[in-house]
């Protein structure tokens, strides 16, 4: 059933990256409960711009969960308080009327804030430049069994290609760590035949490319598999390892 | 030999050396609490002096004691190291953070019950190491079992090793399994196993080690 909730927001405001930001305070009144977050954030901004202030700057694309865009740090948690949704699929239902709501952007080095609560995330793209693929001519699609995958194989490296490189894991780790991101970009290849002939080279590359980055190293606290929004495991981050130290012995 | 030490040094590198090392003071724990746990036997420190004469003699232990320190120095310094490399990827702190949705509290302080570990290390060493390595003041009726007798008869050393071995149980209740983790050992065949093996170690290492101080204290033990 639809109600209405009357709202405190202390959203971050940062002009730009060189500039130190701080938090302001808003109200906001009227906001439906089958609002998404983005929604309600997109009615704070109409008012905003309405008597002539700078709306609110935030990532945002698909607005259904698949882009992975929407990065907020909401009450201390990234996307906000439920498991397993972008902050586009939080919806107001999961606030109390009259709550106080923090809004923060991701807070790493290696993600420099652009505005408001936009960061830049290149630093992932970066990492998957660096090894993220295979060098093979596509071509043609093969036939059918050409070359056989067991099926336990193919659906853990679905699981791996879920990753929407939202960023939450990092957001979340008390080391700004990117290992869930890039473990389960290694993983997605090394699962499969067409991935496992560079698969020494790519760890190394990618791992070297997350360390220059500036992300730091992983203390297992598993922050980042509970707050990634596509479910993504640690086992990933123990296979990156494995990954990693064998092609430290095997790699040419 | 510039491969490995590349290895060694990323990220991925430094966890692989604090896993190697913690596992293996893991190891050295169970040797020191289960010869420690003969003072329980109640027979005056007979089986303990027994025990504690063999090791500062045999060749064998007297090199794993050299291998030991080293390792626990290299922990320290690469568990600082992290630590403090760390904290720097997060420059700007955020303004609400609710770890508790999403991780262990310990687990996210291993770099503080770590430090606290080694705080109280160094008074343990003072007490025990020092005095029976370094000074000529064990003999034949002042044993080291005599020793503890008169050091925990001080409740404030009695608090001191209870918190200590607080600490090292929620450190290894994280860092026995994190281990496994950081040499890929992560698979649902046996995972939950080492997490239940390692939850009742950190448990029974940690009450096995404050009970001592405590029952020399209670005079629960003669
Ligand atoms: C008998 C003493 C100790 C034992 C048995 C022990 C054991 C362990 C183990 C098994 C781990 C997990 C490794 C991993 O996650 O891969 C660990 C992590 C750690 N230890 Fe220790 N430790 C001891 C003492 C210390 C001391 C004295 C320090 C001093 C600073 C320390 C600092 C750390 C830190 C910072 C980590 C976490 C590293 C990270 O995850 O980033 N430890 N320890
Ligand atoms: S691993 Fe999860 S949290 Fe991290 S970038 Fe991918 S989808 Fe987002
Ligand atoms: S806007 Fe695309 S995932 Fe939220």
């Amino acid at each position: 059933m639809e109600g209405h909730l009357n709202l405190t927001l202390k959203i971050w405001r940062q002009k730009n990256a060189n500039v130190a930001g701080k938090f302001e305070t808003y109200q906001v009144s009227g906001i439906s409960t089958d609002m998404s977050f983005l929604e309600m954030i997109d009615v704070l901004n109409n008012r905003l711009i309405e008597v002539g202030d700078d709306p609110v700057a935030f990532d945002h694309d698909c607005r259904e969960g698949i882009c992975g865009m929407c990065s907020m740090y909401i009450n201390g948690r990234p996307h906000g308080p439920n498991r397993g949704v972008t902050t586009c699929q939080l919806h107001m239902r999961s606030f109390q009327d009259g709550e106080t709501i923090t809004v923060e952007p991701w807070r790493a080095s290696a993600f420099p804030v652009i505005k408001d609560l936009v960061v830049n995330r290149s630093a992932f793209d970066r990492i998957i430049a660096a090894g993220g693929f295979v060098s093979v001519n596509t071509g043609n699609a093969q036939d059918a069994n050409n070359l056989p995958i067991p099926k336990d194989d193919a659906d853990e490296a679905f699981a791996a290609a879920a990753c929407i490189g939202c960023g939450a894991c990092v957001a979340a780790c008390k080391n700004a760590s990117a290992m869930l991101f890039t473990s389960a970009k290694i993983s997605q290849l090394a699962l499969l035949p067409q991935g496992k002939v560079e698969a020494a080279k790519r760890a190394e590359a990618m791992v070297a490319q997350m360390d220059e980055e500036g992300f730091g190293a992983c203390s297992n606290t598993g922050a980042c598999e509970a707050e990634c929004p596509k479910g993504i495991s640690l086992e990933n981050i123990a296979r990156m390892n494995r990954e990693y130290f064998s092609a430290t012995f095997s790699s040419k | 030999m510039a491969w490995l030490a590349k290895s060694l040094n990323s990220s991925l590198g430094k966890k692989l050396l604090m896993a190697i090392t913690g596992l293996f003071l893991i190891s050295f724990l169970v040797i020191h609490c289960g010869l420690n746990a003969t003072i329980f036997l109640n027979d005056g420190g007979k089986a303990f002096n027994e025990g504690a004469e063999f090791m500062a003699h045999n060749p064998i232990i007297r090199t794993m004691e050299i291998v030991l320190f080293g390792g626990l120095l290299l922990h320290i310094f690469d568990g600082l190291r992290l630590w403090l490399d760390n904290k720097k990827k997060r420059p700007v702190a955020y303004a609400v953070v609710d770890g508790a949705a999403n991780s262990k509290w310990y687990s996210r302080s291993m770099g503080l019950l770590g430090t606290l570990l080694l705080l109280f290390l160094i008074i343990h060493l003072k007490h025990f190491w020092y005095f029976s390595r370094l000074t000529n003041n064990l003999t034949e009726t002042h044993t080291l079992y005599n020793e503890m007798q008169v050091v925990f008869t001080s409740p404030i050393v009695v608090a001191i090793y209870v918190l200590g071995c607080i600490s090292l149980g929620y450190h290894l209740l994280h860092g026995f399994q994190s281990a496994f983790q950081t040499l890929g050992w992560n698979h649902p065949k046996y995972t939950p196993t080492i997490k239940a093996i390692g939850a009742i170690y950190s448990i029974i290492i940690a009450a096995a080690f404050a009970a001592m101080p405590i029952a020399f204290y209670f005079n629960l033990i003669q």
